[in-house]
């Protein structure tokens, strides 16, 4: 079993009017050192042992279905589960 | 003219598109279930709008994996009509018939309300019954309408008059007012705005329906000898 750490992220070029939101509360709240906040995805996806190439399924799915490359970017890690 | 109105789980507006074709338009339509795996017999297909699979992941990001999504990209490559709203129109670019994306409204607020559009390019199957420049009332109702491209995209789009509709007062942040784009042949067509909840005077205009009444009229152009 393996353990996968996706990281779903908004491309630099998009606006994220969530992390903006984000970042005037934390100001609020007293934190003005806050110089910015931008929101995206962790997804944790577990796979049973498999004889494919867990490089290649993992770039799949995130190319296929986890990420929009239109707007995002993704990276992950693997770790033994 | 036969319609097919795709519905998945989720899917809201499927009945609303239903009414608009049967009722106001006068043709024929039926509903499409997700699980299936062809479009034969249809003349033309139309993704309504919602919240498919709940917007999980993304908008419409499940539903490209819905089995109907081979046959409609089969369907649009063969040049038969495709209609996109709102969710289906989220639906289509994540499918990657139609380019770009469509993010988070602006102010963070869904929107449910009618607004003006500018009809940019009266040429296409989905237009044609409009005047150059035609301002309509059609409703929105949406989160997640802020079209979003690159500027290499952007320039294609404008040089091929793929812009159809835009805004006259933005009301989620949408480059260049952007409201609905057409893909490059001119068959698939994508709108965040509800042409079909705007199909009869009595529920406040009936603007939408010219949309549908021009897929029709190219139809039977192409279709009936006179």
């Amino acid at each position: 079993m393996k353990k996968v750490k996706v990281y779903v992220t908004l491309k630099e070029s998009i606006l994220d009017p969530q992390g903006s939101a984000v970042k005037g509360s934390l100001e609020k709240i007293g934190y003005g050192e806050v110089a910015d906040v931008r929101i995206g995805k962790f997804l944790e996806v577990t796979i049973a042992d498999t004889d494919r190439d867990i490089d290649t399924i993992v770039k799949e799915m995130c190319e296929k279905m986890l990420a929009n490359t239109v707007i995002e970017n993704y990276r992950y890690e693997i770790e033994e589960a | 003219m036969k319609f097919a109105v795709l519905v998945f789980p989720g899917s809201n507006c499927d009945v609303d598109m239903y009414h608009a074709i049967k009722d106001e338009l006068g043709e024929e339509v039926e509903y499409v279930w997700h699980t299936a795996t062809s479009l034969d017999g249809f003349d033309g297909a139309l993704v309504p709008g919602g919240f498919s699979y709940g917007d999980y992941l993304r908008c419409g990001a499940m539903a490209n994996q819905s089995n109907i999504m081979k046959a409609l990209k089969e369907f649009a490559a063969a040049g038969k009509p495709v209609l996109g709203v709102c969710n289906g129109f989220q639906i289509l670019t994540e499918a990657g018939l139609l380019p770009g994306a469509l993010l988070r409204n602006k102010n963070l607020k869904f929107m449910c309300r009618p607004v003006t559009l500018t009809v940019e390019n009266n040429n296409t199957l989905f237009t044609n019954e409009y005047a150059a420049g035609e301002q309509i009332n059609i409703p929105i109702a949406h989160g997640e309408g802020n079209y979003y491209c690159d500027d290499e995209t952007l320039a294609t789009l404008q040089a091929n008059k793929q812009i159809v509709f835009t805004y006259d007062n933005n009301p989620n942040g949408s480059l260049e007012n952007i409201a609905g784009i057409i893909n490059e042949q001119g068959n698939v067509l994508g709108m965040m705005p509800h042409p079909e909840r705007a199909a009869n005077e009595i529920v406040g205009g009936a603007d939408g329906l010219k949309l549908f009444k021009s897929i029709v009229k190219q139809w039977r152009e192409q279709h009936v000898n006179n």
